[in-house]
């Protein structure tokens, strides 16, 4: 059991390795100007501009400098921590 | 023996995979959030008003069969609790895809869909939904029916279907649980093309824009599918190896199934 586990953590990172070297390796789709841009920008407001709608500013627009990043990390924490919580609840102790 | 070995070194390569992934991406991910729903106003507000009305008893069904469940089994709770915590965070992170040189997200919702059920999954992603476009500028408020559609809708009732299906021809439940999240996934994008397609063609025929989008698509989901895909898996086999119990309960697997 031992070895066979050990080959199979040898062969995941094998393919791991090699997964991302490819990825690394090919070219990407899109031009260097607009890379890492979310598929709402490259996809979704690039043909939706071309038919003549825009994107409006959201009501609470929390797209302003670093506050996205503040906002995002908070609900990154809190959602890890809810999701903690009840798993710990789940797999240790029974409800019913 | 020997068959409970090769599903202990199966399943580990099923979390094992996604885990490093999600560490390779977190770690290469240095641009700033952005959202990958349809965004405020780029639908016209009768397409927008359309796809809430058709979201709408989807979302009150969810919440009906969520009070049902509950008041019979108390350890669906946490479980519900887990999983729009697992939606919400899954739904929002921003995965760069090298291939395509942009970020997309998964969904999250193929999880859901298999392990609470697609009625309260959906219920779980417009909540998500709804967090995400009032505080996160991701998607939109005038949209969010569009966006349980595609991803609520869509993402748990492929996920749901594919798994049970599989299941039912006795497919291994890692690679069930996988076939379920790509396909969740893909459904979830295929829908968003439908949506943004009819709504802003004008007077251009529907096809061609559609085929336009969904290919557009193509560079970032399908390889975004596969991830989504080995995540599900993940999760699924995780849960039967933790709380069998609690996947009988949910009719995720036959009790003779775990015995």
């Amino acid at each position: 059991m031992k070895v066979e586990s050990s080959k199979l953590k040898a062969r995941s990172f094998g393919m791991i390795l090699l997964l991302l070297t490819t990825f690394c390796i090919l070219p990407p789709a899109f031009p260097a100007g607009e890379r890492w841009s979310g598929v709402d920008e490259s996809v979704i407001e690039k043909y939706a501009k071309e038919q003549g709608r825009e994107a409006r500013e959201p009501f609470i627009n929390t797209d302003q400098g670093d506050l996205l990043l503040f906002v995002f990390l908070m609900a990154g924490a809190i959602g890890g921590f809810i999701a903690g919580y009840y798993w710990r609840k789940l797999t240790e102790k029974r409800v019913d | 023996m020997k068959n409970d070995s090769k599903f202990r070194v199966k399943s580990l390569a099923v979390i094992i995979f996604p885990v490093l992934l999600t560490a390779y991406c977190i770690l290469f991910s240095a641009s700033s959030a952005h959202a990958m729903h349809i965004s405020e106003g780029i639908l016209p507000l009768n397409w927008a008003a359309l796809w809430s009305v058709i979201a709408l008893p989807f979302v009150a069904y969810g919440l009906f069969r969520l009070k049902k469940v509950s008041s019979l089994a108390l350890s669906i709770k946490p479980l519900v609790g887990l999983m729009a915590a697992v939606v919400f965070i899954i739904s929002c992170m921003p995965v760069p895809v090298p291939t395509a040189g942009t970020c997309s997200h998964p969904c999250g919702t193929a999880i859901s869909g298999i392990l609470v059920g697609p009625s309260i999954s959906v219920l779980v992603a417009a909540v998500a939904l709804l967090i995400q476009a009032l505080f996160l500028a991701h998607g939109g408020l005038s949209t969010w029916g569009a966006n349980v559609i595609s991803m609520g809708v869509m993402g748990s009732f492929a996920g749901f279907l594919t798994f049970k299906a599989l299941r039912s021809m006795r497919v291994n439940m890692a690679v069930s649980g996988f076939m379920a999240g790509l396909l969740a996934d893909w459904a979830t994008y295929f829908t968003t093309s439908v949506e943004l397609a009819s709504g802003i063609r004008g007077d251009s025929p529907f096809l061609p824009l559609f085929w336009k989008i969904l290919i557009a698509f193509v560079p970032a989901q399908l390889p975004l599918g596969i991830f989504e895909g080995a995540m599900t898996a993940g999760v699924v086999v995780l849960l039967y190896k933790k709380r069998p119990d609690l996947l009988v309960k949910m009719r995720v697997l036959k009790r003779e199934e775990v015995i």
